[in-house]
């Protein structure tokens, strides 16, 4: 008798992969470390506020100076948090509908309140980054920022940003929003290495401690501006707004 | 000693199911929890009452039969034992006890706590396996395979296929059961030669039968009557990865 070969797992298509399970938190991991990278540099970049009207608006010019790199930064920002939004959506309405009926008593043990609400912290944190571009960035809403020079003739970003937290509401809206993404990010370090499969038992632990004391840094970091500027620790220039 | 048992009745898969109260009398600490139930549903036969229903067959904790979300827990409070395992010593005299059916979309209910957990079924036949076309039986230790490597496979083939994991998931996922299942056959030379076969094979089954994504929270792990280790999830990613990039 011959040994007839049967290939059992042949019969089969893969699946593309933006469609399957793994791929889409494979998706929210990749554009989620960009976005672990941009806010390290950002909150990097305007904590020089610290350090002296001079230093920042230098620093401002500089990335302006970047031109077109600038701007296919920005396009490359934007289309990873639209890809970001989308998945997150997609995975949010799957993984509701994955039990239609729940549970009476639900005890979690392991997974926090962060981790089961990034879709609303993720809200918030959409809702308050489409209104800082607006402020800072494209000053829409603030627009006699525009005018703002330093004695040099750079645009006064400096200037722009104490007058700007020099308002309770704004301070206040910003305090919660890095709130928010504090929260946000407690899960998402962890969450993306373990995606991108770099993990082990050992490790498990030690990025939960490691997620956890970045978005505490990243709360500190970001909101010792409008703390700072509010104590009066970075002022307006002595000679007064040009 | 005794407790109050609110547990989920369900005539069939359609019908709408609801909570009811039971007293459990004069229990022995040393029963098991299916062994209360089982006193539960004499006291009911006689009274002339449908029994509840529930899934077991072992009650040693290693065929992945039993079920049961327990307070909330699937299987119990009580850290890497299965339902069948759970003593009423662990619980109070007096307590109240809910018990749930392990509710997925992807395990509809049969009837009372009894799931058809069937696409855990279908997901091995996509791909838990190794393809072997038969001759002789090979000689024991013709194949080296290191230390470090059995442990590790073995550790992810103890997983009984419960779907505790499932249950535990707030997505309802059943990733830490499939990643088990992709891990113990992917550190294995025997298995290693589908392995990219069978990571897309089984995933795509898995996304096929309605399970949620899995999004990192971790309470598979916890829930997991095996102690298995949410690192095979990280490990069946990158199977999943490498798959994707190579077999192009
Ligand atoms: S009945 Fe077999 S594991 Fe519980």
């Amino acid at each position: 008798m011959s040994a007839v070969q049967v290939d059992t797992m042949s019969v089969h298509q893969p699946q593309a992969v933006y469609k399957t399970s793994i791929g889409k938190k494979i998706i929210m991991a990749i554009t989620g470390i960009t976005f672990v990278g941009f806010i390290t540099g950002h909150m990097l970049g305007n904590l020089q506020i610290f350090l002296g009207q001079d230093r920042l608006n230098a620093y401002a010019e500089a990335l302006q100076g970047l031109g077109a790199l600038l701007w296919f930064i920005r396009a490359f920002l934007l289309a990873f948090i639209a890809l970001h939004i989308i998945f997150a959506i997609i995975l949010y309405f799957e993984n509701r509908s994955s039990r239609p009926i729940r549970n009476v008593r639900v005890h979690n043990i392991e997974s926090s309140l962060a981790s089961r609400t990034k879709i609303f912290s993720g809200l918030l944190i959409f809702f308050f980054v489409t209104y800082h571009l607006l402020h800072f960035t494209l000053i829409v809403t603030n627009p006699e920022y525009a005018a703002l020079k330093d004695s040099l003739g750079r645009h006064d970003v400096y200037s722009m940003m104490i007058l700007g937290f020099q308002n309770y509401i704004i301070s206040g809206v910003y305090i919660l929003a890095i709130l928010s993404l504090s929260f946000h990010l407690s899960h998402s370090v962890f969450s993306l290495f373990q995606t991108l499969g770099l993990n082990n038992a050992a490790w498990v632990p030690r990025l939960r401690m490691i997620s956890n004391i970045f978005a505490v840094l990243i709360f500190i970091g970001y909101v010792s501006i409008p703390v700072g500027i509010l104590f009066n620790l970075a002022k307006l220039p002595e000679g007064g707004l040009l | 000693m005794n407790v109050t048992l609110y547990i989920w009745r369900q005539k069939n898969a359609h019908a709408k199911g609801k909570m009811e109260k039971y007293e459990a009398r004069d229990l022995s600490p040393n029963m098991s929890f299916l062994e209360m139930l089982d006193v539960v549903n004499e006291d009911l036969i006689t009274q002339g009452v449908e029994p509840i229903h529930f899934d077991h067959d072992c009650r040693e904790g290693i065929c992945g039969a039993c079920s049961l979300v327990i307070n909330g827990r699937p299987h119990g409070k009580q850290h890497a034992t299965t339902t069948c395992e759970l003593r009423m010593r662990h619980f109070k005299d007096g307590d109240t006890i809910y018990v749930e059916p392990f509710r997925a979309k992807a395990f509809p209910i049969v009837k009372d706590l009894t799931v058809d957990r069937g696409a855990m079924d279908r997901i091995m036949q996509a791909g838990g396996f190794v393809s072997v076309n038969t001759g002789g039986m090979p000689d024991a230790n013709a194949i080296p395979i290191s230390k470090k490597d059995s442990d590790t496979a073995m550790d992810a083939a103890a997983c009984i296929g419960c779907g505790a994991c499932v249950a535990a998931c707030p997505n309802a996922s059943a990733m830490l059961f499939v990643a088990a299942k992709v891990s113990h056959l992917a550190y294995l030379p025997q298995g290693k030669v589908e392995a990219k076969k069978r990571v897309q094979a089984i995933v795509s089954q898995m996304d096929k039968e309605g399970f949620g994504n899995c999004t990192n929270h971790l309470e598979c792990e916890a829930a997991c009557p095996k102690e298995i280790s949410v690192k095979f999830i990280a490990k069946m990613n990158r199977e999943y990865m490498r798959s994707s990039v190579v077999s192009k």
